[in-house]
């Protein structure tokens, strides 16, 4: 890691105790990499625990994964692999001192993490208004407060499929969609997700505490989600604890590129010096990292 | 460099009393200590937080074995005997040995025996050292508010609805893994990129291939201890159910998760002592090291293998019998490395010139404690002795021989050994034999007493006992006295030696690492010359010179990087 | 470009900072496609897979292992390595001991 500079745009500068640039550049790549397998280790332990559970009770996971939007986790997983883009971008501009790119590719950035949160944000949301949160936290719901109507409707059956669909509709008589439902039962009583619904959030079925609207699940996989299993809880559990960490650490990426920023408007970065950017955008794709699995883990799960 | 030789020992010049400017005096005030980037002095303010630690943790250790002087209750009620054991073992273990020889010795003395100037990213060590005091504050504070009662190893679900300060402590140990973590990361980064010339892996002093084994395990299993602690926290504060099985977790994977940690943690311990051996061994047999590349492996070994076996901390807890024979095989695996440094240190030792000096006395203590302790580790991994001996006082003995015996033994021998280059001063060598003497029957009576104890059926942390184990507790906790005697007789003499002590050599023992070719105490900038690193064990290159106390090189030029322009 | 004395260092092109965006885009979509599928147990392995390709190329292009010192991959490689052992040991342990559990026993637990 070298000083800070102090504008002057005397070139590298190399601390007292290295021998040259190349030996510090090393050092600090070194230093982040290792600082990195510590991240992969310390999500690990989270993994674990998501790993534990799913294979020891396939059913909660299949039973909770319904209230995740497939479609705004996908789009999250977009915006960061856009983010992961203009990181990179970012790196190459302080190598090549293009100063301004590199102010754009940091704002681009930074643009991307907070639209991250800004969805994260909205689904934390959802399943706070429909008490999905985690073990003692767990109290799944219909939020009847804001409608004046539920209206229930279309039960089509055509050959193999059900659907159903939930429309509430708010006290000035507009239609909300705040819950909607698209269940297509295929062969055996299955439900399978619908094409182009994905962008849909679902509805809590259970209106009462954790016992729910049925008898506790049996341990066979039984997929349909009226029937919600013992310690569906614990699903949200793991959720809010992995989307959880993840978020503190977008915002610590966040914070750094800040950092970076009022560094790149003071001149730290006009005479070529790139490592902290390096560095940076080493930490802000390992974050993009986790959430591929994350989102293919807790979101993707049938 | 006009002042090329200012500082070297290499020409004769300095290799007496060290010179006026050293790192103690350069930069005057607090603040200059506190913000440093020198690692020498990260290295004695870490060694003083240390000490205090360890003293912490023994005056917990009196409490409790005073306690057990007679079945019963003889000073405190049973839930403040709870605490005491809980604060003693996270003091000892989150405070003090897990910090212990890396942060203090290591932090000093690595790189030096590198010929470097610091270690690879300074500000990154004092990060470390600022964790500490703060982990080490949140930790005391948590004391201070109610103190914890689970054991130091937390275990649900007692932890997570207990009413005592669990979050508070368990935030603390969080913080201080954070520092751990950092500091092997430092010294992985310094010694892959800050080796001088000349020295290649299988050149370097044992000691660093021993931290560096340390910092892999740091590295690896120090993130693993900080999501246990934060999900504990969480289930706690938020109620997340993952080891609550009220709210749908499950128990055994809390262990599962511990220790995998601290399995790891205790090589952690033991790896920096084990290097702090091969020093001394060599040093005062004046032989070269015996084996030096199956020690190096060792170290390595270890540090792998010690990441197999956690689960025989959990034979009994519901881990499954399929597991438990995997890990009781894969348990045995992991003393081979250890028995291949032991008996290296032996071959190391036959026909040398052996010399009793303090730092001598508490290797050969070392050799014998820790050879019982890890024989006894032995009884634990197999299965099916175990059963019976899991949770009894046996287990306590074990691990005290090799926590104390191995790396508190060791590192009271480094303490020794470094002094000199440390401070610039030597010490009464009549009353560190004395105090040597006291620790060693001290430990043995405190300590041997209880494999005894627990083979008998001595539960460990029970604050009650039946009447016939009165007598090996008595003498147990008459032992622990002794000790007590011995540690305080060791301040004494260290306090007097900083004060009045008489000046250091640069080289009082002749060793042949590059920390000695610079003045006792170092100036602030180490070295001046780029070295050159020939054999560490080279210990004929040295020859002992009377004008000076010490031992100067009969070749200086042999240890200065041949592309350094000369004068 | 050379931005040290000693050596020089990889600057990536935008060509192929695009194209490796572009095969991520491609592997999100994959993935989720994949969900439509029914494959049965090897829907988890197809979706691992993918994101473990999207993984390498982030690693190896955007994060410039592809030009660097072998040893900074082997220190990221090396922490999968020892997480796999941990994940795989506590998957083992917990199924094994699942017949183990009391029904009924912990309110929240098993059965």
């Amino acid at each position: 890691m070298t000083a800070h500079g102090h504008g002057d745009g005397d070139g590298l500068r190399i601390d007292h105790h290295f021998e040259n640039a190349d030996q510090q550049y090393q050092s600090a790549k070194l230093g982040m990499w290792v600082f990195l397998a510590t991240e992969i280790l310390f999500f690990g332990g989270l993994f674990t625990a998501y790993t534990v559970f799913r294979v020891n009770h396939p059913e909660i996971f299949i039973f909770g994964h319904h209230f995740l939007d497939k479609g705004l986790g996908a789009l999250n997983t977009v915006i960061l692999i856009c983010s992961s883009l203009t990181a990179a971008w970012a790196v190459r501009a302080a190598q090549l001192k293009q100063i301004r790119m590199l102010k754009l590719m940091l704002v681009l950035t930074m643009l991307f993490a907070f639209g991250f949160l800004g969805v994260k944000g909205v689904e934390y949301n959802s399943k706070w208004k429909h008490g999905l949160l985690w073990a003692r936290q767990y109290k799944p719901h219909v939020d009847h407060e804001q409608a004046t109507e539920v209206q229930s409707v279309e039960v089509s059956i055509a050959g193999a499929e059900v659907g159903a669909e939930v429309i509430e509709h708010d006290s000035a008589g507009d239609t909300v969609t705040v819950e909607s439902e698209v269940i297509l039962v295929g062969e055996g009583g299955a439900p399978v997700p619908v094409p182009g619904e994905a962008d849909r959030s679902k509805i809590a079925p259970a209106a009462e505490g954790p016992a729910g609207l049925a008898a506790p699940g049996s341990e066979e996989a039984d997929d349909s989600f009226e029937v919600e299993p013992a310690n569906a809880q614990t699903f949200f559990s793991i959720y809010f604890l992995m989307t959880g960490l993840h978020g503190i650490h977008v915002l610590g990426g966040i914070a750094a590129f800040i950092w970076l920023l009022i560094g790149a408007r003071r001149g730290d970065f006009d005479s070529g010096h790139f490592t902290r950017v390096d560095m940076v955008a080493l930490y802000w794709h390992v974050v993009d990292l986790i959430w591929i699995y994350l989102f293919l883990l807790l979101y993707l799960i049938d | 460099m006009a002042v090329a030789n200012t500082v070297l020992t290499g020409d004769g010049q300095n290799a007496g009393v060290g010179p006026e400017e050293n790192y103690i005096n350069h930069g005057k005030g607090i603040l200059s200590w506190l913000f440093t980037l020198d690692h020498k002095r990260i290295g004695i303010m870490y060694l003083v937080a240390i000490l205090s630690s360890f003293f912490l943790g023994g005056v917990f250790a009196m409490f409790i074995r005073t306690e057990l002087l007679t079945p019963g209750q003889t000073i405190m009620t049973a839930d403040t005997y709870n605490k005491m054991f809980t604060l003693h073992g996270a003091v000892m273990i989150f405070l003090f040995i897990i910090p212990g020889i890396p942060a203090t010795l290591g932090n000093f003395v690595l790189p030096l025996m590198l010929g470097a100037k610091d270690v690879a990213l300074p500000r990154l060590n004092l990060a470390s050292f600022w964790l500490w005091l703060i982990g080490a504050s949140v930790a005391v504070a948590s004391i201070i508010i109610g103190a914890v009662d689970t054991g130091w190893t937390f275990y649900t679900p007692y932890s997570t609805t207990t009413s005592t300060a669990v979050v508070a402590m368990t935030l603390g140990a969080f913080i201080l893994g954070f520092s751990s973590i950092f500091t092997g990361l430092n010294f992985i980064v310094t010694i892959h990129k800050m080796r001088p010339e000349g020295m290649t892996w299988f050149k370097m002093p044992l000691f660093l291939w021993s931290l560096y084994s340390t910092a892999i395990i740091q590295v690896l299993a120090t993130p693993i201890l900080g999501i246990t602690l934060l999900l504990l926290i969480a289930e706690r504060t938020l109620g997340v159910g993952i080891f609550d099985p009220s709210l749908g977790g499950d128990p055994v994977l809390y262990q599962h998760f511990f220790w995998f940690y601290s399995h790891p943690a205790v090589y952690i311990m033991i790896l920096p002592a084990m290097g702090i051996m091969s020093e001394l061994i060599s040093v005062f047999s004046g032989k070269h090291i015996f084996g030096y590349r199956f020690i190096a492996w060792s170290s390595i070994a270890i540090a792998l293998l010690s990441f197999l076996v956690w689960g025989h901390h959990m034979f009994t807890s519901g881990q499954s019998s399929l597991m438990n024979m995997v890990f009781s095989a894969l348990t045995f695996s992991v003393a081979i490395p250890s028995a291949v440094k032991v008996f290296n240190w032996l071959a190391t030792m036959y026909k040398g010139s052996i010399r009793l000096a303090a730092p001598m006395l508490y290797a050969l203590s070392f050799l014998f404690l820790f050879a019982i302790g890890g024989l006894t580790g032995l009884f634990l991994g197999s299965l099916s002795t175990d059963i019976h001996l899991h949770d009894t006082y046996f287990v306590v003995a074990h691990f005290h021989y090799v926590m104390f015996g191995g790396t508190v033994i060791a590192f009271l021998g480094g303490i020794h050994y470094w002094w000199p280059k440390l401070f610039g001063r030597m010490y009464s060598e009549r009353w560190a034999q004395v105090s040597a003497l006291l620790i060693f029957v001290g430990f043995n009576l405190t300590f041997f007493t209880q494999f005894v104890m627990g083979s008998h059926g001595m539960p460990r942390r029970y604050y009650n006992y039946l009447e016939r184990f009165t007598a090996y507790h008595q003498a147990s906790t008459v032992g622990s006295f002794i000790l007590a005697i011995g540690f305080l007789i060791m301040a004494g003499y260290l306090a007097h030696s900083l004060m009045k002590g008489e000046l250091a050599p640069a080289n009082p023992w002749g060793a042949a690492t590059l920390e000695w070719e610079i003045s006792s105490p170092p100036p602030h900038n180490n070295f001046n010359h780029e070295m050159y690193a020939g054999d560490p064990y080279d210990l004929p290159a040295l020859r002992w010179d009377p004008s000076i106390n010490g031992y100067v090189r009969r070749d200086p030029s042999s240890i200065l990087a041949t592309t350094e322009e000369a004068g | 470009m050379s931005n040290h004395e000693d050596t020089a260092v990889h600057v990536a092109s935008v060509k192929l900072l695009v194209i490796v965006w572009i095969a991520l885009i491609f592997g999100t979509w994959l993935t989720v496609s994949a969900t439509y599928v029914d494959l049965g147990a090897f829907n988890i392995w197809v979706g691992l897979a993918i994101a473990t390709a999207k993984a390498v190329l982030v690693a190896l292009y955007y994060m410039h292992l592809r030009w660097d010192k072998p040893f900074n991959g082997f220190v990221f490689l090396g922490a999968f390595i020892f997480l796999a052992i941990f994940i795989g040991i506590a998957m083992m342990d917990t199924q094994a001991y699942q017949p183990d559990l009391i029904p009924g026993y912990s309110p929240g637990m098993g059965g």
